[in-house]
């Protein structure tokens, strides 16, 4: 991946332009289980190379935004384009139409998650869980993932741990493994579901020194839930705050941190930092 | 005594051809009843209502009708519809299809109990629904039906004795012969208990080594064994050390450590 400039902190910057073809585009979004609505009429869009945080206390809807990104919920209503080109549905004479699961599958080769509980897959090395994706959906040679696969173990300091099985791995060790498994897709878009919220807190600051570092080297679209509020000032070109399933103010950090518009913000940032 | 003893090692040769019946159709029935559910259990699983109701009924179906009449149905009733079954093959279908119907709802209960994030994380891989179940959900499940079907096998083997009723010369069958020949209904019945339990055990030690591979593919060790507790925790301790010891370094001291790292298990 070939380094941009380097943004020691975000704050202050200009975010990645927003006249291009937006990385995500939420038109219209509505979802909804059973009865209860979590998202209604919500519009935002990301801009390529952007990093968003979305803040919000719990069922403010902002886990369910990353999962609908990701295809793990049906969208109930409403469109999700990435780099323009329709996720899962699609107007069509005026009529909503779900498309092919094959060509949702495509669409989302392009897309990363790591969660909350790392979700590696305890039937595999390490190594293993890295190439799985690359060689079978991406039809790498066995031979070249594994290569890459090791040079992003050593980029998140596990490279003596190619061979182990996850479960042997501490947690901290376990979600720098999800991140490398992530990265070896070279996705455009990664979305980061409250990655440190599992671990011991003397874990986390090796995580986000790994997050940090990507941040800093790569171009890719990062969407991210997390409680780690310095962390997301430091790393993120704007903060949305959600309440209700809603949009309730958005702006880059140092505007939402230190001058929010609204009470409910400065309430929640209260009760979080 | 020793009259019953002569007369055993006489009938030994006999023993050991109901012995072999009744392994070919534990076996023979085994495989057929893993083969039908590990089928309808995936079937049960899938989205489409298509797969998912006929599957459903099926294995109801054979599940809600007894194992014996079934077995009548395959050899008295098929020959009315023109069709004619070795009894062998009849043995073996009633007993693939009935303990099949069992074992389909153990492998799809274990399918449903592999953690969400398992599913979650192979989407997000974008891995082809065939790939997420062969190469992520199913060796997990694996690992969790394994004990239940070890259960309902030894439960077929046991079940097997119902062939006797169409002809069929196995174990049982041979032990009664046994009793008619030494009139000692109290040493011939017991020699079949022992005979059963030998054979029920070596299933037992079969599928516990299934067990334990599957387990150990998954990076676990087999649950009851103390040593190999005892070093995966060690393992873990040793891992979580290192790990706060590299983020106190790069930290440079960020707070006191608790000295202690294994303290917690």
């Amino acid at each position: 991946m070939p380094p941009t400039e380097n943004i020691p902190s975000a704050t202050g910057e200009t975010a990645p332009s927003a006249s291009a073809t937006p990385a995500i585009e939420f038109k219209d979004v509505e979802k909804s289980f059973g009865k209860t609505t979590v998202l209604k009429d919500l519009n935002f869009s990301v801009a390529p190379g952007e990093r968003v945080t979305l803040i919000g206390p719990s069922g403010s809807g902002k886990t369910t935004i990353l999962r609908l990104v990701m295809t793990l919920e049906e969208l109930t209503g409403g469109y999700i384009y990435i780099d323009g080109k329709p996720l899962t549905h699609t107007e069509r004479d005026g009529k909503r139409v779900e498309l092919p699961s094959k060509v949702t599958r495509s669409m989302t080769t392009r897309i990363g998650m790591v969660f909350q509980q790392f979700n590696l897959f305890p039937n595999m090395t390490v190594l293993e869980n890295i190439i799985e994706a690359p060689v079978h959906v991406l039809g790498k040679s066995k031979a070249e993932a594994s290569k890459e696969a090791k040079a992003l173990l050593e980029k998140v300091g596990l490279a003596e741990k190619a061979d182990e099985h996850p479960t042997r791995l501490s947690g901290g060790q376990q979600q720098r493994v999800a991140i490398a498994r992530a990265l070896a897709m070279s996705p455009e878009i990664l979305l980061l579901d409250e990655v440190t919220s599992a671990l011991d807190p003397e874990l986390v600051g090796d995580v986000l020194a790994v997050l940090r570092d990507i941040a800093e080297t790569t171009d890719i679209t990062m969407l991210l839930v997390t409680h780690e509020m310095q962390f997301a000032r430091d790393v993120s070109h704007r903060v949305m705050m959600f309440d209700g399933g809603q949009v309730l103010e958005e702006g880059p950090p140092d505007q939402i941190f230190n001058n929010p518009e609204h009470e409910r913000t400065r309430s929640f940032l209260s009760s979080v930092l | 005594m020793t009259d019953n003893i002569q007369t055993l090692l006489n009938f030994l040769p006999q023993l050991w051809e109901g012995v072999q019946t009744t392994l070919i159709l534990t076996v023979l029935g085994s495989i057929g009843a893993v083969v039908i559910a590990l089928v309808l259990g995936l079937a049960m699983t899938s989205t489409h209502r298509w797969l998912r109701v006929p599957a459903r009924i099926i294995v109801e179906f054979f599940r809600g009708t007894s194992l014996l009449v079934q077995l009548f149905w395959l050899f008295y009733v098929f020959p009315l519809l023109g069709v004619d079954l070795d009894p062998m093959v009849c043995g073996i279908g009633a007993l693939a299809l009935n303990y099949g119907a069992y074992s389909a709802e153990v492998v799809r209960s274990s399918i449903i109990t592999v953690d969400k994030g398992q599913w979650e994380g192979a989407i997000a891989l974008s891995l082809s629904p065939t790939r997420r179940m062969t190469r992520v959900i199913f060796p997990q499940a694996w690992a969790l039906m394994i004990p239940s079907l070890a259960t309902l096998l030894i439960q077929l083997l046991k079940g097997s004795a119902v062939v006797s009723f169409i002809t069929l010369q196995d174990l049982t069958e041979k032990i009664d012969q046994l009793r008619q020949s030494t009139n000692d209904t109290y040493f011939s019945f017991t020699i079949g208990l022992i005979i059963y339990f030998v054979i029920a055990w070596l299933l037992q030690e079969f599928m516990n080594f299934l067990e334990r591979r599957a387990t150990a593919r998954l990076g676990r060790r087999r649950p009851n064994s103390r040593t190999d507790r005892r070093a995966t925790r060690r393992d873990a301790r040793e891992a979580l050390r290192q790990d706060r010891l590299n983020s106190r370094l790069r930290g440079a001291g960020a707070g006191p450590g608790s000295g202690n790292a294994g303290g917690g298990l």
